[in-house]
């Protein structure tokens, strides 16, 4: 009789979740899927990045009451940073109504996500990171590398090295180090910085930590034998602190040691201690809270006791600033989209559209209150990163310091090298290439 | 471990409509019939699929630790062998159709099951399960340290290509679903074919007492490699699934050492030495902390934040496995016998 009553827990399971997923639609919503993590390895990335985000769209729910009147709301999927657990998220929210976009902070989940939102014609948001090839929106309709791919932060961060030094010629001879976390993300550089050093005649070598990257007294040996003028941090999570403490230890100057786009957080350097004064890290938003848009979302959100992050000490820091430059992409892709479609609740494919029109000049950031916060992005069809400059920051010990002017990686020697890429990717999978804009997307 | 032995399969001989075929048939009917009818995309895609697909490599383990009693922590990196073996052979040899590329993904992982089962010769219980962790480090490093793998992508993550059988394709969830639940039938009806044959019952020798298998005639090196090879090509031809069928992306950090344990777990809890106890275990991790997270965010969702959800079903979970295992070591399966045999009590009082 055991099959009967396995058959009926089966059964039973099968209609509760069926049940579940069919949740009744409603007029005039906006919804985001939020793959978060806010527990596991990652947890100070995903807990400020998603406040941050949270936070903005409660802003706009508050203050605005919504994009034009539609009401932004969200759900959140704990994914811990793994895989599999994001595949789940997203079977399970994608089939609620009114989805305008993905935003799930890690490129493994966004690899994992591709296939499957380009059938289901939703926009998938990497900010600053992802699968560098998606920038071309000619193969990838619906992926959206925004403000910075791995390639163009390759490229700032040889460029910074570059004035540092006192002009390209410079680079001539000297010793770059890549220090690179094991993992998808860690390596996506790797041919970039090979092809740079061959273009400007600097030497390179690439080492790579394990994950999560806590032992690293051998790599910084090799680094003191290869008398490295300058370490480039490409790490994630535990493994920068252990880095810029190591780094102390064998004596390699700090302020010698350039940060990449993950490994600029406070949750980074405060817990290294003196030994991170003086490190500088590549970013694409400015940390701190004395943007207007802050000061809003500090007295109308926390006021109203709605605030996501439970240690109000991290409000401005750079993973919130992050989330909240998001928040103002993710919302101002809505409301460009909404100028074509109505003020109303839109498709994915509507939204996609927002972002292939998302052109935010310097004024139009100042504007939204966040001028010095990013400073531009102009989105096309087949530009899908947008153009996003960098900046620079040292910590002096207590927070970060802006310490260059808004740089622009070298897009035009990286698109070529794009477009081989997402190129081969189109034939693999049969995907015909788009020649304008207007073209109809989907295979 | 000696009491644990499945008597199922050689009794169905006598009279073949037992409970067991009628419950096998119901299963096959629900899983065929009902579910694909009924069910939405997001119970087949997300929860049933990779059920099915940690099931079958639980089946495998099984084989290898609960009937041949080899202790094994290198079952995700046997997943990954599959995963990868499978993207290659359809990536480089085009000509292949899929199911030829997932049997022989499957003889790869054999191959390589062998290789590092070759220890067990010389090595038993926890060194045996260390040395397995060799397998786990070795394959994951291979597979980041070598480019050719994973076709020199920058990120070493692949694309898996779209499952496919003659001019059949797999592309909805329902179909993702029956390709995955076919092939976890036909590999667990030949699993069981075996266990009951010659070899089967050498494994359980084997386990139960190794001098003394030795002394009746039990060729040792020939069962042991065989229970490796056998239980790493059911565990490669699950990582196709999991890879192909359920993440349709394949990176090596997927394939770590929680996986194994994970997998380790899966058969400790549903019942060492038993088909059904891999699903019933596979059906407890996989699907249980599921039901947990959308009962716990339904319920308590606007009081707390997913991270706090998160942690507090782990806690339930781990008390609930503390809780089964004490109750019945021999896992969830023995507990569903028993509750089973009690109600046939109820139903004919006179025995």
């Amino acid at each position: 009789m055991t099959t009967f009553r396995r058959a009926k827990l089966a059964l039973g399971a099968v209609l509760a979740l069926g049940l579940a997923t069919s949740l009744p639609a409603k007029a005039d919503e906006q919804f985001f899927p939020l793959q978060s993590y806010r527990v596991g390895p990652y947890a100070a990335g995903g807990t400020g990045f998603f406040g941050g985000f949270i936070d903005y769209l409660n802003l706009i729910n508050i203050r605005d009451g919504g994009v034009n009147g539609v009401k932004l709301t969200w759900d959140e999927g704990e994914t811990q940073y793994e895989v599999e657990r994001g595949v789940e998220v997203y079977e399970r929210l994608k089939s609620r109504p009114g989805v305008a976009a993905w935003n799930p902070l890690s490129v493994g989940i966004a690899y994992a996500m591709i296939d499957r939102i380009s059938k289901d014609k939703v926009p998938l948001i990497t900010i600053n990171h992802g699968r560098t090839d998606s920038t071309d929106g000619r193969v990838f309709p619906y992926v959206f590398p925004l403000l910075l791919n791995p390639y163009s932060e390759t490229s700032g961060i040889v460029n910074y090295i570059a004035t540092r030094e006192g002009g390209p010629e410079k680079l001539k001879g000297k010793k770059i180090v890549v220090l690179y976390h094991g993992s998808p993300y860690g390596k996506e550089t790797i041919p970039i910085y090979k092809l740079l050093s061959d273009k400007y005649g600097f030497e390179l070598e690439q080492i790579e930590v394990p994950h999560p990257g806590n032992e690293q007294q051998s790599q910084w040996l090799s680094i003191r034998r290869a008398k490295a003028d300058y370490v480039v941090l490409r790490g994630w999570g535990v493994m920068n602190p252990v880095a810029l403490k190591t780094a102390q230890k064998t004596g390699f100057p700090v302020d010698h040691i350039i940060g990449n786009v993950w490994s600029n957080s406070e949750e980074d350097v405060i817990p290294a201690g003196d030994a991170a004064k003086g490190y500088v890290a590549i970013t694409t938003q400015a940390s701190g809270a004395e943007y207007p848009v802050l000061q809003e979302v500090i007295k109308t959100v926390y006021g109203a006791g709605k605030g996501n992050l439970d240690d109000k000490k991290r409000i401005g820091s750079v993973y919130h600033n992050l989330g909240i430059v998001n928040g103002i992409l993710n919302v101002e892709a809505i409301r460009i989209a909404q100028e074509k479609f109505g003020k109303r609740t839109l498709t994915g494919d509507e939204v996609r559209w927002g972002f292939e029109h998302l052109a935010l000049d310097p004024a139009r950031v100042e504007a939204l209150g966040a001028k010095g916060l990013f400073h531009s992005i102009n989105v096309t069809w087949d530009n899908h990163e947008g153009n996003g400059r960098v900046t620079f920051q040292q910590w002096d010990g207590a927070k970060w310091k802006v310490v260059s002017d808004w740089i622009s990686p070298d897009w035009a020697a990286l698109r070529p090298i794009i477009e081989k890429s997402s190129t081969a990717y189109a034939q693999e999978h049969g995907i015909k290439i788009r020649t304008s804009g207007d073209d109809p997307v989907g295979q | 471990m000696t009491t644990i032995t499945e008597t199922a399969l050689p009794t169905a001989r006598a009279s073949w409509l037992t409970p067991n075929v009628l419950g096998v048939v119901l299963l096959l009917l629900l899983g065929y019939g009902l579910v694909p009818l009924i069910g939405s995309d997001y119970l087949m895609d997300a929860v049933l699929t990779p059920f099915l697909a940690l099931a079958l490599a639980a089946v495998g383990l099984n084989v290898l630790t609960g009937y041949a009693g080899q202790v094994s922590l290198g079952s995700a990196a046997f997943l990954a062998v599959g995963a990868y073996a499978a993207y290659n052979l359809n990536l480089r040899l085009p000509a292949l159709p899929l199911l030829a590329d997932i049997v022989l993904a499957g003889g790869i992982a054999a191959a390589v099951g062998i290789v590092f089962g070759l220890p067990s010769l010389r090595l038993r219980g926890f060194y045996l399960a260390v040395s397995t962790l060799a397998a786990q480090f070795f394959v994951q490093w291979a597979l980041t340290k070598f480019g050719w793998f994973s076709n020199d992508n920058a990120s070493g993550v692949i694309d898996a290509p779209v499952l496919r059988v003659g001019s059949l394709t797999f592309t909805s969830a329902t179909g993702r679903y029956v390709f995955s639940l076919s092939i976890v039938v036909i590999a667990t009806a030949l699993t069981a074919r075996l266990l009951a044959s010659q070899t089967g019952r050498n494994f359980i020798a084997v386990r139960d007492h190794e001098i003394a298998a030795k002394v009746i005639g039990v060729p040792l090196l020939r069962t042991k490699l065989l229970a490796f090879g056998f239980s790493s090509f059911l565990i490669g031809v699950a990582g196709v699934l999991w890879a192909f069928a359920y993440l349709r992306t394949v990176e090596p950090a997927g394939f770590n050492l929680d996986r194994s344990f994970q997998i380790l777990f899966i058969i400790i809890i549903g019942g060492l030495a038993s088909l059904r106890g891999a699903f019933v275990g596979a059906a407890f991790i996989v699907v249980f902390p599921l039901l947990l997270s959308r009962l716990g965010a339904a319920v308590l969702g606007s009081l707390f934040d997913s991270g706090v959800l998160e942690m507090s079903q782990r806690i339930v979970i781990g008390a609930l496995i503390i809780a089964v295992l004490i109750a019945e070591p021999r896992g969830l399966i023995a507990l569903v016998d028993r509750a089973a045999a009690a109600v046939r009590r109820l139903r004919s009082p006179q025995t």
